[in-house]
This record gives structure tokens, sequence and C-alpha cells, in this order.
């Protein structure tokens, strides 16, 4: 364990920075298309809300690893040698982050369009009968409202998708996983890594736990 | 009464269904006429219509058949601004609906404010003001999960005055009150009766309607089945439905 942590601690560290990275850009992207979709999702237009269902439906309906190999490969194929296009290629930290934004992207939006929902169909109603358009009033009286409920399954979805990054190891983006795997490889002590490897994830998400309560104390007020 | 007075609201041939897995007839050809000043109290069965028909007036529900026209303004047409015609009609529901987020003087001042209605300082003392009228200026801070329903209602009505509406449309605003708390909300309506506040009262207080109705409405199965002075449709029904709707709430 010391010598794992002595020579290879750094590493690991900057490992740990990477899959920071990757969730960061992941979740970031996330959270816009979860907005968007979300809101989607709620509209009147039929166009708007198919289109929002489908895209969810989709996502949630493939495992994570498929779109992995999808976008870093199959998509990059298709242009280059099927579509007879050129030069089209995805460093693994944009896949992994179109990857994780669409993945959580869906989640999340779900979320949203759940919230909104929580909130009593009367806030709407009241709003637009004194005047206010659909959108101000999602904008000061709904989303005020659905946001509070949303908190604690938006965290929830964030651990998941922080988790989730280990599987763009199969991309080969040095995060975590994957360089726990090459110290693994050369030093043979797979359970001294592997434990660390899971403290260092343990304690990152404790951590955004308890942003996350400090958060949600502080909206309660 | 002898001089001219305006229509402010035209309902002509106005129908409303429906759809969902059965389509539901719910006004079939409602004809009405309110005017200026006048206030009109509906009164019906549970299902007849009367909510639908407040809410269409409001735009809140599309409509399916027919005009409603409103200061001449037919919001059917697709060229009229349905969020404009809005400003100028008041809701208050049965439930409340204040702003849950807000308290009692934003939610006052939320719409005048982001419609540009007024600056700031002007909605505020035009928030208080309305206030200070329906009695409950000491809770201009505080929240609507802190007030009493009677005192959610008084808010409500206060944040429809606050747009400045010329009128005013009532869905069952006490069906929702402790007894003794529809006392003080029928009150705030009386004196806006009073006032000259032209307002359609959804209600199945017969008392109210009595002392403030200029006209009673009584609707069934998506029609008008009668109508006329409190004495007429009180005193001297002429459809059966209505006596004996009538022989059941009174
Ligand atoms: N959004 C809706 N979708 C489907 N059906 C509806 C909808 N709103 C109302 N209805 C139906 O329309 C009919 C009339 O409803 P409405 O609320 O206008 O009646 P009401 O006269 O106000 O009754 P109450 O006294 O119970 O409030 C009812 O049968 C109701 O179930
Ligand atoms: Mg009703």
């Amino acid at each position: 364990m010391d010598m794992i942590l002595r020579s290879y601690g750094p590493l690991l560290l900057r490992a740990m920075g990477q899959t920071l990275l990757l969730a960061l850009y992941g979740l970031f992207f996330a959270c816009i298309i979860g907005l968007i979709v979300g809101m989607m999702s709620v509209l009147k237009n039929r166009v708007c809300r198919a289109v929002a269902l489908v895209f969810v439906n989709l996502i949630r309906g493939v495992p994570m690893i498929v779109l992995a190999y999808m976008i870093y490969f199959g998509v990059p194929y298709l242009w280059n040698n099927v579509l007879g296009r050129s030069g089209l290629t995805f460093t693994a930290l944009q896949a992994g982050s179109v990857c994780l934004a669409l993945n959580c992207g869906a989640y999340m939006a779900e979320i949203i369009r759940a919230g909104i929902e929580s909130v009593d169909v009367g806030q709407m109603e009241a709003g637009r009968s004194l005047g206010l358009p659909w959108w101000r009033t999602m904008q000061r009286i709904i989303l005020p409202q659905a946001i509070r409920t949303m908190i604690p399954s938006i965290i929830n979805q964030f651990i998941i998708t922080l988790k989730d990054t280990s599987i763009l190891s199969v991309i080969g983006f040095p995060e975590l996983v994957n360089t726990a795997k090459n110290v693994v490889s050369k030093t043979f002590m797979s359970f001294q890594t592997w434990a660390i490897v899971g403290a260092m994830y343990l304690i990152v998400i404790l951590l955004l736990q308890f942003a996350a309560k400090y958060l949600e104390r502080r909206l309660k007020q | 009464m002898s001089e001219e007075r305006k229509v402010k609201v035209r309902i002509c041939g106005l129908q409303k269904y429906f759809k969902t897995h059965t389509v539901l007839h719910v006004l079939n050809g409602i004809n009405l006429e309110i005017m200026e000043g006048e206030v009109v109290v509906i009164i019906g069965p549970s299902g007849s219509g009367k909510s639908t028909l407040l809410r269409c007036i409001n735009g809140l529900e599309e409509l399916s058949g027919g005009d409603i026209i409103i200061d001449g303004h037919n919001i059917s047409s697709k060229k009229v601004n349905m969020n404009k015609v809005r400003e100028s009609v008041g809701m208050v529901f049965q439930h409340f609906n204040l702003f849950n987020n807000m308290n009692v003087l934003r939610n006052l001042m939320l719409a005048p404010v982001d419609l540009k209605k007024a600056t700031k300082a002007e909605a505020e003392q035009n928030a208080m003001a309305m206030l200070e009228r329906v009695g409950l200026a000491d809770k201009a801070k505080a929240m609507p999960r802190q007030l009493s329903g009677g005192q959610k209602q008084r808010v409500a009505i206060a944040r429809a005055l606050c747009m400045k509406p010329d009128i005013m449309l009532f869905d069952e605003p006490t069906s929702a009150l402790d007894p003794e708390m529809v006392g003080e909300v029928l009150e705030v309506m009386k004196e806006l009766a009073r006032e000259g506040m032209t307002m359609a009262v959804v209600t199945h207080e017969m008392g109210f309607a009595r002392e403030v109705a200029d006209r009673v409405i009584f609707m069934d199965g998506g029609r008008i089945l009668e109508e006329g002075t409190p004495e007429q449709i009180f005193g001297n029904p002429q459809h059966q439905r209505t006596k004996d709707f009538l022989n059941k709430v009174l």
C-alpha cells in the first residue's frame, strides 16, 4: 500500500483530476441538454414532446459503453470510410464528454420534467391569468419551486455520472480506472491499488454530498 | 336600468369539447352578455361547465367553437394577443394559487412590474394600497403558507386587482374555506361590486347571489338553462331542474 502511494500516488491523483475534468465537461453539457429536453417535454407542442420522448428513451435504452464505442469509433468510421469524407477524429476527452453529456442529459431531462410537473398546475394558471407569458411564468414561478424538489435527484445523478466516467476507460481516456489498471499491471498489487482507487472515489463523492446538503439547506431558507 | 350600458363580454354560440379517450361536450352553445359594472352569478350542479366557462373567458381553455368578445376584441381570433386580454381580466381561483415561492408583496408586484405596467416603486405603492383595501397590509412580508385560507383568498383578489383589470372572474372563491372565513372574502367581493366592477362569479353562496347579483344564471349540462334577476331565479324558477337544484342547496 505504502509503496503504491509513494510511487504512483501523484499519477493516481492526476488521473483523478482527469476523471473530474471529464465529469465536469459531461455534467456541464448534460445540464444544458437536460434543461432543453426537459423543457421540451412539458411544452404544449406535440412535436417537441415527441422529440424529447424519443431522445430520452433512446439514450436510456442503450448501455453507455455502447454509446461510447459508437461515438469514439463508430461516428468517425461512418464519416471517413462510409461517407468518404475525411479527417474526423475525436480525442477520448471529446468523445467521453459527449457520451456522458448525452447519457446524463437524458436522465436530467427526466428529473427536470418530473420536477416541473410536481408543481401545482394552478401556479401556471395564476401566472397566465395575470397576463404573464408562459415562459415568464416558468422562469419566475414554476422553475424556482421545481428546483427545490429536483436538487436531491440532480445530486444523485451527478454522483452516478461521476462514477460512470470509469466506463470511459474503454476508449482509452486516462481517467482513474484506466490509470489504475496500468498500475496493477506493473505492480501486480491489485487489492491495494483498487482499495486506494475506491477510497479516492468515495472521498470525492462524500465531499460532493456534503456540498449538496449544505446547498439544500441554504435553498430551504 | 334606463341608461345605455356598454357590453363588456359577449359570448356567442360557445362550444367546448374535451378530447381525452372519449369526447366530452362540456359547453354546448352558450350565449351570454355581461354589461359594464354588472355582477353575474353563475350557479349550477357540479360538472355543468361553470368553471370551464370562466376559464374560456380568461383564455385558459381554447374554444372549440363560437366567439368570445371582450371589449370588442374577439379572443378566438389568432390576431389577438391573449396575454394583453388577460391583463384586463382578473381571475380568482378556488384554491387561491398564490405564488408559493414569494411573499405576499412580491405576489402582488410580480405581474405589474414584469409586464412594465408600473415601476417598482409604483407597483409597491399600489400593492400596499390593495392590501390595505382587503385588510391585510400587515401581511405584506408573510409567505403564502403562513396565511389562513381566507387571508390567502383576499391576497389573491388583491393580486388580481393590482393589474387594474376591468373584469373580474371568480371561480368558487369561498368553496375551499372554513365557514368562519367565508364572510371576510365575500365582504371584499361585495365592496368590489359596490365600486362598479364587472364581475362573473361562480359560487354556491346563495346569500351572496341574492344580495349582490344583478343577474343569476343557472347552468346545466353545458347550457344556460335559465337566467334572471335573483328574485326571479330564487323566487320563481321556471325549470324543474332549477327547482331541484335550488331545493338541494338552499
Ligand atoms: N381539462 C379537462 N379535461 C377533461 N375534462 C375536463 C377538464 N376540465 C373539466 N373537465 C370536465 O368538464 C366537465 C365540466 O367541468 P367544470 O369544471 O367546468 O364543471 P363545474 O360546473 O365547474 O363543476 P364544479 O361545480 O364541480 O366545479 C366535467 O365533467 C369535467 O370532468
Ligand atoms: Mg368548477
